[in-house]
């Protein structure tokens, strides 16, 4: 099977920093080199949704016009201000953000503005997809921009209307002022005068100060709530389109296996059953595998009916993966080198004249994403052209991908984007999309695939399993020396390690330390890995922070000064990179965490504080667990002191609310998920099995944020690494017990 | 297949040829067309698809059809009382309690049971009620507040015997 998609998506993904950055001047020389696009004035255009003036413009202007100068608003002459949210929300809170956006620039009133999520559209929209905590980054110059020129060019109008000149004018809450006369107009009063003027160059219009900011920061209650809260048809799953069939699909639970033979007569007798039959698939996992497709007037028929379903798998080039195989062999290449992946200064040197060294094996196992909308899509393939409603993080992959699995151009597949209940990553991949595509063809009709929980957890792109074989040192004044990693991964070629299970160069701390060694060993695997939640860090950290803290402990010294001593003076690790760690920012939050979390003072036995700091998907996030833990290993987390850098706030209440759900992510991964996997087959197939953490062990979660001018960088996914490293370094100030394998209830601790 | 017939937020309705053992949840998703209780595990684990039975919450997803027939049933799309919200769906709101929303309408309706029985839960009661209701994206601390903010608001507006 082939699984090269897999990488691409995470591919794409991280390169939108470059074209992030390509809108600000400092940057854009950066991305042209990065890039190669010599046309960088024209990506930029289309990135801001400039193309749609194009269109407007050939239309002709008539006088009562809308305005909208480019693809993310529109005024009316009654006033509402309508704003299109580009990207996917999976909870992220991306529909009110970046609308909130578009809105401070244009000195909006909040209370006028309408949002609706846009269409998928490269040409007007640029990139649009929910992943790598890139959303708020990559369009805050866009949408910042959108709102200034929109502002500018009613501010325009406005003063020729008056006949006064543009710089006497201010505005705010939707209205041109000219104070000096103390007249005002509506930005609706103004919206067609405005639609007439040409749009300036938008690196000519200024942006406002942070300190300017009346909307930005505040906290904004989510655009949708009103219809989340009364039940109104907002996800993939609530779609319904005209004379609609419901299909559920069966695979085989071993990745790569194919239908050798099925009782499709039988299954097509049962009740409610149109048709049953076989997909052979394209080969590609994050498009279209073998399996059966059930097509039923219900859901429930078409669920049920895949009961009955019995398949015999020819599995001859199928999945043999096991798990348990995978951790006996790593223990034995733990005691090996590895191949060399990076190294500087003289690790070998250093350990020989140290004081100290300490050795450990850290492991974490299987995941996953388990979001609690089960994948579905809805697909009308008709005369040709197919029309789908998906609950996709990657809208504009899924329409490529939906092309290539019906051999169709990608300008015959439109996809509606629905609200989704939950990515964490696993919707980056669209399969599901893929296989209602190929169900609607091949049943000439529009269907609704619908997979079961079971389904969801048997045809995962899972965070894969890890293993790191440490050796560390301090020297005699009680400094990290010597940094060794040997890091066991898994492989589907050989070559590289399967999607986020590499070791990149800016997994925190190799790049702060003199003398380090960065090896890596390779297990074979064919179950399919993809990026979950802060890919790669949601492992590492655990490792790497729980290891530091064992060095603190060694040199006898506090975790707190100990961290701080590792990041050093105030500095970009990558000057001119602002994605890249800035130690000062660093110490910054490790200090604000360590304080509100009440750091180093006195706690009853028993009771202990757990610190640890990452750096992941360019946020700075340190975070201290108080926990207890009595002689049963019965383990209460009190509270978790969240310390985050992100650059400005845009949305506090979701800021918030991202912050808190992420530390819950992390405890409930690190207390008790974990998935087997044996002869290629996950093991664990409801919650039952896969216990998400309910709401009498969720701690107390405080949240701070250390607002600053640096360009906002998203918050979906940096608050989780630190999680579980915070706990674990707080169970063994609390017992004096190690816990080096996640997740925790493997070793018998329970919440 | 048999005809049956439900009362559902004080509408009767009909539903044809409809397997017995069909679970509830399908026939208010599907034939009813009110897709406010959720699909989540089918197995009595997240409470997703928590509904009212006769003022009881009941998992929908393992409710068979034929054992709700003419018993009145509330789903979200009910809780709102002559337009206007229920204090629960207004404390979700300014709470601000939603991530990716899927759940919430499976925990309001359980806190909606809740303070049907207890109109002042203490924070373990609304931990013990709610436990059944899986948030995958961790708003646990925000369900907590809102119900105890809409449990405050329905109390003084009994006392104040409104
Ligand atoms: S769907 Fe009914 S409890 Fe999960
Ligand atoms: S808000 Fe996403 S599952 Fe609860």
């Amino acid at each position: 099977m082939n699984d090269q998609g897999l990488h691409d998506v995470m591919r794409e993904i991280e390169a939108q920093d470059a074209l992030a950055y390509s809108s600000s001047p400092m940057n854009r020389r950066l991305f042209l080199r990065v890039s190669g696009v010599a046309g960088g004035g024209m990506m930029l255009a289309l990135q801001m949704g400039l193309a749609s003036r194009t269109t407007a413009l050939a239309a002709g202007l008539s006088g009562d016009e809308p305005f909208a100068p480019n693809a993310y608003l529109r005024i009316s002459p009654d006033g509402s201000v309508l704003i299109y949210a580009k990207n996917p929300e999976i909870g992220q809170g991306v529909k009110t953000a970046l609308p909130m956006i578009v809105a401070e620039e244009l000195d909006a009133d909040w209370s006028d503005v309408q949002v609706e999520q846009s269409e998928i559209d490269q040409s007007r929209y640029g990139s649009q997809f929910a992943g790598g905590s890139r959303s708020i980054p990559s369009n805050w110059d866009p949408l910042r921009k959108a709102g200034a020129v929109a502002r500018h060019m009613l501010v325009a109008a406005a003063a020729t209307r008056w006949g006064v000149s543009a710089d006497q004018c201010k505005t705010e809450k939707s209205a041109v002022l000219h104070p000096a006369s103390g007249r005002r107009l509506g930005y609706g009063e103004v919206a067609s005068q405005a639609a007439a003027l040409p749009v300036p160059d938008p690196e000519s219009v200024p942006l406002k100060k942070r300190s300017e900011y009346k909307l930005l920061g505040k906290r904004i209650t989510g655009v949708d709530n009103h219809s989340l809260v009364t039940g109104k048809p907002l996800f993939g799953i609530d779609q319904k389109v005209e004379g609609m069939l419901y299909a559920s699909y069966e695979k085989c639970p071993a990745t790569g296996g194919k239908v050798a033979q099925a009782n499709l007569e039988e299954v097509r007798s049962l009740p409610g059953v149109k048709d049953a039959f076989v997909l052979e698939g394209n080969g590609k996992v994050d498009e279209l595998m073998p399996g059966v497709a059930i097509v039923a007037d219900s859901t429930w028929a078409a669920i049920n009916a895949k009961r009955r379903l019995k398949v015999t798998w020819d599995e001859s080039e199928a999945s043999k993966d096991s798990f348990s195989g995978a951790v006996k062999k790593a223990a034995e290449l733990a005691g090996q080198q590895g191949q060399p992946l990076r190294q500087g200064g003289d690790v070998a040197a250093a350990f020989a004249s140290t004081a100290k060294t300490v050795e450990a094996f850290y492991s974490y196992p299987f995941l996953s994403h388990a979001p609690l909308e089960p994948q579905n899509c809805t697909a009308w393939f008709k005369d040709g052209s197919v029309e789908i409603w998906a609950p996709s993080q990657t809208p504009q992959r899924a329409v490529t991908k939906a092309a290539n699995t019906l051999g169709i151009p990608a300008e015959k597949v439109t996809l509606h984007q629905t609200r989704i209940g939950g990515g964490f990553g696993r919707r980056l991949i669209n399969d599901y999309v893929c296989e209602a595509a190929a169900i609607s063809q091949k049943a000439g009709a529009p269907v609704k695939l619908q997979w079961t929980r079971e389904d969801d957890m048997a045809h995962d792109f899972y965070r894969v399993a890890g293993f790191h074989s440490f050796k560390g040192a301090v020297n005699q004044s009680g400094r990290l020396s010597a940094w060794q990693d040997h890091f066991i991964t898994f492989s589907s070629n050989g070559n590289r390690p399967v999607s986020g299970g590499s070791m990149g160069r800016s997994e925190f701390p190799e790049y702060l330390l003199e003398n380090f060694k960065i090896t890596q060993s390779l297990m074979p695997l064919s179950t399919p890995c993809g990026p979950w939640r802060a890919p790669g860090s949601n492992g590492i950290a655990f490792a790497v922070q729980c290891f530091l803290h064992e060095l603190a402990v060694a040199a006898g010294r506090d975790h707190q000064e100990f961290l701080l001593e590792v990041m050093g003076e105030p500095r970009w690790i990558d000057p001119g990179n602002a994605r890249s760690l800035h130690t000062g920012r660093a110490a910054g939050v490790i200090r604000l965490a360590a304080e509100k979390s009440g750091w180093g003072k006195p706690l009853p036995a028993g009771r202990g504080r757990g610190l640890a700091f990452h750096f992941s998907h360019a946020g700075h996030f340190a975070e201290v667990a108080e926990v207890s833990v009595d002689a049963d290993k019965n383990l209460k987390v009190h509270k978790i002191t969240v310390a985050g850098g992100v650059g400005p706030i845009i949305n506090l209440s979701a800021a918030e609310n991202q912050c808190q759900g992420a530390v819950i992510d992390g405890l409930s991964t690190a207390l008790g998920l974990q998935l087997s996997i044996e002869k290629g087959r996950v093991q664990e197939s409801n919650f039952h099995q896969y216990p998400i953490l309910r709401m009498p062990s969720a701690p107390q979660v405080d949240v701070h944020f250390i607002e600053s001018d640096y360009p906002p960088t998203g918050l979906g996914e940096p608050a989780l690494p630190p999680v579980a490293p915070a706990i674990c370094n707080a169970i063994f100030a609390a017992s004096g017990q190690r816990v080096r394998e996640l997740p925790l209830s493997k070793h018998g601790y329970s919440a | 297949m048999p005809t049956i017939r439900f009362k559902v937020n004080g509408r009767e309705h009909t539903v044809k040829d409809l397997d017995p053992s069909t679970p509830l949840l399908w026939v208010l998703r599907d034939s009813l067309g009110l897709a406010g209780a959720k699909f989540g595990c089918g197995l009595g684990m997240c409470g997703a698809c928590t509904v009212h039975v006769d003022g009881q919450p009941v998992r929908s997803c393992l409710t068979p059809a034929s054992s709700v027939a003419e018993k009145p049933i509330t789903t979200i799309e009910g809780l709102a009382k002559d337009g206007k919200l229920h204090p629960l769906q207004e404390a979700w709101i300014e709470h601000d309690v939603a991530q990716c929303g899927y759940c919430q309408t499976g925990q309001i309706m359980s806190a909606a049971a809740l303070l049907e029985e207890n109109s002042k839960p203490s924070a373990e009661d609304i931990d013990m009620a709610m436990a059944g209701n899986l948030c995958r994206c961790g708003t646990y601390i925000r369900i907590r507040e809102a119900v105890q903010a809409a449990a405050q608001k329905l109390d003084a507006s009994k006392e104040s015997g409104q």
